[in-house]
């Protein structure tokens, strides 16, 4: 691991200042998925900025009906809090879906958020990788893609977005909260805020340098029935191959998200309205455009039976 | 025989060599790269309360908390397994909660209540859970069993304090400490050996107790 020096902030602009200040900086939340790629020199920040002391620990109402989430509020906390088990099961669910209960007691909303891919070849310093070396070259594109992404691809990268708390964030039209050094707020729609690789895969998502997450808004309850079905290599601790978030109300009108497949959560609105009718129809518009390679292209045919088994449970 | 004996290093020589070797070939790519800027590592000092002993070190940032306990605080109980969050082996509950000492700088943990295998229990003072790790055979070379049995206590208290898991069908529901749940919550801790059904089978009999 290369050396690094390492400060506690006080406040969220105090934060976004330390890091915006100074090049190689990078904030610090619970480092689940920082410090790994850190061991392996992936990722290689000269600056550390904790932010366990400023105070986004907390999960609360926000004004309009909805729950903000702080930053810092670990998997585990968030996906135990009664609020979000009642009215927002499709979270709990996905955050249990993931990872190990170790991990979910370390790992933060914010975090959790902007993970980065776990595509073998960003990991794997000897390969060529656009999106940790911008220009190197796509080793995942000839290489054993199986996990890889099917649509939203690009020429330079076939990663995919691996978490699934994003995956139910999106299906509940969350937001993201930022502030930057300057004091200046945003609100981010989470359908903007992930990126596609384009010809920049390296550039993950839309925050700007020093930008920090603050919080995570969900809007008001829309009720329904809640499912997160996740479906991976084994029953338990693994990444999806593929995963639906799926909110199903009372007159079969659905709203669903899918993870595994893309290089952010893949939701297609204009397709949901078709689903309940005509599934294969709407399913062809979700992919539409999908570019999978021989050893992903199965993942299609997954969602779409990924999906019918959500829509099974849902009529039972 | 004898002399054979008096070379037969012990076995934590013989682990501290093995530690040494593995850090001499692993590190030789990063010190050229680096030797052209050598700064001196940044350190700071650290308090942390393991196992009820407030313990204060100084520390290079760089350093886990796995590497703290173990190098620094001399507690070899845990263990590095995969040294990426993957296994388990190096799981301690801190303020209360069970992570991966290894995914975790020990300056996060300024201030924080480390336990650790050595403060769970002694041989003459069991906890329950070790007690009912033997009685049920739950491991066999041992190397991942101090991280078993933190993480079997710490699931034991978060079903008791409501944390949902995957294997739940009602999500706003109390889990109870079934074996399917075992399972599931225990699915971060790998053990080569395959004792996964005797320590399901411990933890079941120490929730049993408790309830």
């Amino acid at each position: 691991m290369r050396a690094f020096t390492y400060e506690r902030a006080k406040t969220p602009e105090e934060a976004a200042a330390a890091v915006a200040n100074m090049p190689g900086a990078k904030f610090l939340a619970g480092g689940t998925n920082l410090l790994d790629l850190m061991k392996l020199e992936v990722e290689t920040p000269t600056h550390l900025v904790d932010i366990q002391d400023i105070g986004l620990d907390r999960i609360e109402e926000s004004g309009d009906g909805g729950v903000r989430i702080g930053a810092f509020v670990s998997n585990t906390a968030l996906a135990s809090d009664k609020r979000i088990r009642r009215d927002y099961g499709v979270l709990s669910r996905a955050i249990v879906a993931g990872a190990s209960g170790q991990l979910r007691n370390k790992a933060t909303t914010a975090g959790n958020l902007i993970q980065r891919t776990r595509c073998s070849y960003f990991y794997d310093t000897n390969m060529a990788c656009n999106k940790r070396q911008p220009g190197s070259g796509c080793a995942a594109l000839e290489g054993f893609s199986r996990q890889l992404a099917v649509i939203g691809t690009s020429d330079a990268c076939i990663a995919t977005y691996p978490g699934d708390m994003a995956i139910a964030m999106r299906v509940l039209d969350a937001t993201v909260q930022t502030v930057k050094a300057d004091g200046n707020v945003r609100s981010i729609p989470i359908a903007d805020f992930h990126r596609l690789p384009g010809d920049t895969p390296h550039i993950d998502n839309v925050l700007e340098r020093g930008e920090l997450i603050t919080h995570v808004t969900l809007p008001r309850p829309v009720g329904g029935r809640h499912f997160y079905h996740k479906v991976r290599d084994r029953a338990s601790y693994a990444f999806a191959l593929v995963s639906v978030a799926g909110i199903i109300q009372g007159d079969k009108s659905i709203k669903v998200a899918f993870g595994g497949v893309a290089p952010k959560p893949w939701r297609v609105e204009s397709a949901e309205a078709a689903i309940a009718d005509d599934r294969a129809a709407a399913m062809a518009k979700i992919f539409t455009g999908a570019r999978p390679t021989p050893e992903n292209a199965f993942k299609i045919t997954l969602a779409d039976r990924a999906l019918a088994a959500v829509m099974a449970e849902a009529r039972s | 025989m004898a002399e054979i004996l008096h070379f037969t290093p012990s076995r934590r020589e013989v682990m501290a060599a093995g530690a040494a070797s593995a850090a001499v070939t692993s590190f030789p790519a990063n010190a050229q790269r680096v030797a052209g800027s050598a700064k001196p590592p940044s350190k700071m000092p650290v308090s942390i309360e393991i196992n009820g002993q407030p313990v204060q070190l100084n520390l290079d940032t760089r350093t886990t908390l796995l590497d703290a306990l173990r190098e620094h605080a001399k507690l070899n109980g845990t263990k590095k397994g995969c040294d990426h969050g993957q296994c388990g082996a190096c799981t301690v509950i801190v303020n209360g909660k069970r992570i991966n000492s290894c995914l975790s700088l020990a300056v996060q943990h300024e201030g924080d209540k480390v336990t650790t295998i050595e403060g769970i229990g002694t041989p003459e003072n069991l906890h329950p859970m070790q007690a009912a790790f033997i009685k049920f055979d739950g491991y066999q070379c041992g190397y991942c069993t101090p991280g078993q049995i933190c993480s079997a206590i710490a699931v034991l208290d978060e079903i008791k304090a409501g944390v949902p898991s995957h294997v739940q069908g009602d999500i706003t529901g109390r889990a109870k400490a079934s074996n399917m749940e075992m399972r599931e919550r225990m699915s971060g801790n790998i053990c080569r050996c395959g004792a996964y059904s005797n320590i399901a089978e411990a933890m079941a009999d120490v929730a049993g107790r408790r309830t």
